[in-house]
């Protein structure tokens, strides 16, 4: 039972961070239909500014406190990746905004491979390891919960707090909800929708960026070529939730989480993520709508 | 509109300079950490960091420049030439068309029927060998590939992004039944194609109901259980240290290319040994698997089953309101599709001798699709030209040894490989959206052929 609760507190945290990217994927797809094949790699560039910013903060105050540097890390993460995103859906997915379905999905998968390609040119392949920042350990009877993982539950369950907010309570988000439910109405109605796509890519961008950071500080380690298979699992979480709805988002990132780190217990870690894809396989095949989607209407 | 469009004219110029800048301003924040500042590590093997001004300088120059060249000249250049155009009223479709343009196909393969030849005749043995196996080989299977995907998504409009997988199934086929049972190349090229023809479609049966984004996502996520499967299951396929030692292709069974063996091509035919012989035979061989996956392309496209698949990729729910039976119209694309990336696969095993499932990664796919799409969806020969291009260009870049002279020893081209791959997949697609050869032959007419440009057709919204 204890080992049970234990890998049930390890997916969770696994998860929370599945659902930070996931949602970036399904804001994405629910407001301008494209899949941002680059986000897996946006999620690994917020680790390594998030590792850059550790290493210039450590070297310059060697005794800063350790609240201070992850807020750093993961704050200059956000500004950084917010910025990327943005440039990048300015120069290679809104020109292509109207033309045909697969070249936004072509310009993806080139960005997704130029965004790792150019981390290793200029970072160099090697993995990337950081001294741990968080160490703390808390023992309640026979389970072990660590410190970052309490962090990472509680940073993501604020941003999605913040992120719910911005989305249900403010013009922003009125307007982000109505480009996506019809855009040209939208823009009839006096929407920017344009910059309304901007912001959304810069909020996917950000939340992506806090994954990034935290999956940094969970693993003590980023590389150039973390960004796929983690992408592609927050992207299965984000069709299990039903792509589009963000409960759904979290709600899948949680479960993807918790699948692997089960399956890794109880059955094989080396298939873990067989797994999550035959997952992916399955719901798409049995339920594409996923668990809180829409059911999308068939029109001709 | 006239006024602004003009080069040189004030507003362009100052504008160009505000965009400029804005563009300098921008990628200074953004290559900040990454390129400003450098980490490695010492020798306690602890990470550190250094700065890198210089290079942060020349990016955020770069970027400021080609803004400022694009909006001051490039753009207005372009908008001019295309309203010159749309005065004149010409269509570039109906342009006639000179001697090269008309006789390419005959012309491009003439040469590649002399190519090994031509290379062996100018560069000799030892240096052919490169350049036939390098550059001709490694271009014709992607050609393959490129072809045998294009059933999938260009003419049937399913969009699959987990393509490499039926070229694992089809090298390890190879690899595994050659080396346990010792069965040779000519029988195990058409059973590799049967054996990936077969998984694509158990793989293709699921996803039928699928269409479009959610389509491309399962075979992905196929593509990577299949490589999963291959990295674990070590037993069989000895996992990541791949499958080594398989047999290479005889001549017809008649001479062996074995350099030991008695019957040997070398010895038969009194020349002296080289292993530039059996990458000519190779060269052939893929050349004419290449021909037979052309051909069989375009007697499909005329049969019904190939009007079936484009009217699938135009419009399933009139399809399906016409009797067309889409479950086996969506399987048989998937199944030849896959047999041509099962053929090319084992084809890839026999030329490699070594088969792992690094090989195999969901980057290959990509570059595939990549090929498919930059070549215009449904062109052969536009296809062909992309593959040219695009794994050519790689390969260059690989023997650009001089450039280590410009930027210094540290200078691995190599590494540079996919990023300029990444890049010119965006750059080709921002400019020519409908890929290099925009324009279709279609397949059925009224009185005369004339070919249309390819925004007509809708392509993978399977």
């Amino acid at each position: 039972m204890e080992y049970f609760i234990q890998q049930l507190i390890n997916g969770l945290t696994l998860g929370s961070i599945y659902g930070l990217v996931a949602i970036g994927y399904t804001m994405v797809y629910g407001i301008i239909g494209m899949i941002n094949f680059a986000h897996g790699d946006i999620f690994m560039l917020g680790g390594f500014a998030a590792l850059i910013v550790f290493l210039i903060a450590t070297s310059f105050f060697a005794g800063i406190p350790v609240a201070l540097l992850l807020l750093l890390m993961l704050l200059v993460g956000m500004l950084m990746t917010g910025l990327w995103n943005w440039t990048i859906e300015r120069v290679a997915y809104r020109p292509l905004r109207g033309s045909f379905r697969l070249a936004p999905l072509i310009t993806a998968i080139g960005m997704s491979i130029v965004l790792s390609n150019f981390i290793q040119v200029t970072q160099g392949p090697r993995n990337k390891p950081i001294p741990p920042m968080v160490t703390d350990v808390f023992h309640i009877g026979g389970i072990t919960i660590s410190l970052k993982q309490v962090l990472i539950v509680i940073i993501t369950a604020v941003l999605l707090f913040a992120f719910w907010y911005i989305v249900n309570k403010t013009p922003l988000g009125r307007a982000q909800r109505a480009t996506e439910q019809d855009r040209k109405m939208a823009a009839l109605l006096g929407v920017d929708v344009d910059r309304t796509i901007s912001i959304t890519f810069i909020m996917g961008a950000a939340l992506a960026a806090v994954a990034g950071g935290m999956y940094l500080m969970y693993y003590g380690v980023a590389s150039f070529n973390d960004g796929f298979i983690p992408g592609v699992k927050a992207f299965t979480a984000a069709v299990l939730g039903g792509i589009g709805s963000l409960p759904g988002a979290v709600l899948g990132g949680l479960l993807i989480g918790l699948i692997e780190s089960l399956w890794s217990a109880y059955f094989s870690i080396a298939y873990k993520d067989v797994a999550t894809f035959a997952i992916l396989a399955f719901v798409l095949i049995f339920k594409p709508t996923g668990i809180l989607g829409r059911p999308e209407v068939e029109k001709v | 509109m006239t006024a602004a469009t003009e080069t040189g004219h004030p507003n362009v110029l100052a504008k160009a300079v505000r965009e400029g800048i804005f563009a300098g301003v921008i990628s200074f924040f953004m290559f900040l950490l990454f390129v400003g500042v450098e980490t490695y590590q010492d020798i306690n093997n602890a990470l550190v960091w250094r700065t890198r001004w210089g290079l942060l300088a020349i990016f955020v120059l770069v970027a400021a420049v080609s803004r400022f060249l694009t909006v001051g000249f490039i753009k207005p250049h372009i908008d001019r030439r295309k309203l010159a155009k749309a005065k004149s009223g010409v269509l570039e479709i109906s342009e006639q068309k000179n001697f090269f343009h008309r006789h390419f196909l005959k012309i491009a393969l003439i040469f590649l029927l002399v190519y090994p030849f031509l290379s062996l005749l100018i560069v000799g043995k030892q240096g052919s060998l490169k350049y036939v196996d390098n550059f001709g080989i490694q271009i014709l299977i992607y050609v393959m590939l490129a072809w045998g995907l294009n059933i999938v998504v260009g003419l049937a409009g399913l969009l699959d992004l987990g393509y490499v997988a039926f070229y694992a199934v089809g090298a390890y086929s190879y690899a595994l039944l050659s080396s346990y049972f010792g069965l040779s190349f000519w029988l195990l090229l058409p059973m590799s194609g049967v054996l990936a023809a077969l998984w694509g479609i158990i793989l293709g049966f699921p996803v039928l109901r699928l269409r479009g984004d959610y389509l491309a996502i399962v075979t992905l996520a196929f593509g990577e259980i299949i490589r999963l499967v291959l990295i674990n299951w070590t037993d069989v396929t000895k996992g990541t240290f791949g499958i080594s030692g398989i047999a290479k292709a005889s001549f017809f069974g008649i001479w062996s290319f074995d350099t030991g063996s008695a019957n040997s091509f070398v010895k038969a035919w009194g020349l002296s040994a080289s292993s530039v012989y059996y990458k000519i035979f190779l060269f052939y061989i893929i050349l004419a698997l290449c021909m037979l996956t052309a051909y069989v392309t375009i007697r499909l496209r005329r049969m019904p089953i190939g009007r079936a698949w484009e009217a699938l990729r135009e419009d399933e729910i009139a399809c399906r309101s016409l009797g067309i039976n889409t479950v086996t119209t969506k399987l048989t694309a998937f199944a030849t599709g896959a047999m041509f990336g099962g053929i090319a696969g084992s084809f890839f095993a026999t030329r490699q001798g070594f088969v792992s499932p690094e090989s195999f990664v969901f980057l290959e796919s990509a570059v595939i699709l990549a090929i498919v799409v930059l070549g215009g969806m449904g062109s052969l020969t536009g296809i062909a030209i992309a593959a040219v291009v695009m794994v050519g260009g790689t390969e260059v870049l690989r023997e650009m040894s001089f450039l280590k002279a410009v930027f210094g020893p540290d200078f691995t081209p190599e590494l540079y490989r996919m990023l300029l791959f990444g890049l010119a997949m965006i750059i080709v697609m921002l400019f020519k959206p409908r890929g290099f050869v925009g324009s279709r032959e279609p397949t059925a007419f009224l009185k005369e052929r004339r070919a249309v440009s390819g925004s007509f057709t809708k392509e993978g919204h399977g």
